[in-house]
């Protein structure tokens, strides 16, 4: 059983290979020259105004809440997709039904963040 | 050893280091992002167990969602100046004598409870409990209602985040 995820697991290997290799192998052969204006903060041209832990706008929550809960619906329909085939054949149109329903309870939520400018930075 | 030890030891040495080092940092987005980590050796604990679904959750829900919220609530207070906790007097000791505690209960569950060999009916009916596919058949069979109270739920969430989020302060 494990062994089916074995290749997921190769993945994530060469994955982390890849990362440190790159990192660690432009920090060996990289030519270092360095001076003070190289070393300044470089941000966009500009000079840095006040320091990196600045408080974010609150707009910023919405769009994570938003993103936890589109999350949560994949979690749904993850097991639904795998099992669809075989339900299908079972049960006929009315796991399809159940699943749109589910959706588009969703989507009026969806509907509704959109009406109200939840979507709009300002 | 077999391959599930090595792969046990693996994500179980990655688990506890990475909370041990998540617990140690002084900079709380590193904390956080070690705690993703930490996460994802748990996903992989899971799978071990047979609990295909649970560690699939585990990425999507914890490692994704969850962490989200957590480094955009780091960013929204700037917790640089709260207080120390150590400041209260006698917390030290009290974490230490729950830890202690925490401690000695796991040491006598793991070196004096009773490891039978042979695997009760229960635990072998329950190894293809995890996978997703029989989440699957069970979710959208017996579980039908809750599936659908589960989508109330959430769109109840959005609208509750829309009014928080968006309200106009004068």
């Amino acid at each position: 059983m494990i062994l089916e995820y074995l290749p997921i697991l190769a993945v994530f290997g060469f994955a982390i290979v890849f990362a440190l290799a790159t990192v660690f192998s432009s920090e060996i052969f990289g030519p270092k020259r360095p001076n003070a204006e190289k070393l300044s903060t470089y941000e966009s041209g500009m000079k840095p105004v006040g320091t990196t832990s600045e408080r974010v706008s609150i707009k910023y929550y919405l769009i994570a809440m938003l993103f936890i809960i589109f999350d949560l619906e994949v979690v749904f329909i993850y097991p639904w997709a795998v099992q669809f085939k075989k339900l299908f054949n079972q049960q006929g149109i009315s796991v399809f039904v159940s699943m749109v329903i589910f959706l588009v309870v969703l989507e009026l939520g969806y509907l509704y963040v959109y009406k109200k400018g939840g979507f709009k930075w300002d | 050893m077999t391959l599930e030890t090595i792969l046990f030891i693996l994500f179980a040495g990655i688990a506890a280091t990475t909370s041990v080092l998540m617990i140690t940092r002084s900079n709380i987005v590193i904390a956080a992002l070690f705690l993703i980590l930490n996460f994802g050796a748990l996903a992989g604990l899971y799978l071990l167990l047979n609990a295909q679904f649970l560690a699939v959750t585990q990425v999507i829900v914890y490692a994704g969602a969850i962490m989200v919220l957590f480094l955009f609530v780091i960013m929204l207070l700037k917790p640089e100046h709260e207080r120390s906790i150590y400041k209260i007097p006698g917390m030290k000791i009290f974490a230490f004598a729950i830890a202690f505690l925490v401690f000695v209960q796991l040491a006598y569950l793991i070196l004096f409870s009773s490891s039978s060999e042979k695997v009760s009916p229960d635990v072998q009916a329950s190894i293809n409990a995890g996978t997703i596919e029989t989440i699957g058949r069970e979710l959208f069979t017996n579980y039908i209602l809750p599936f659908e109270a589960a989508g109330f739920l959430l769109l109840a969430a959005t609208i509750g985040a829309l009014i928080l989020a968006k309200k106009k302060i004068e």
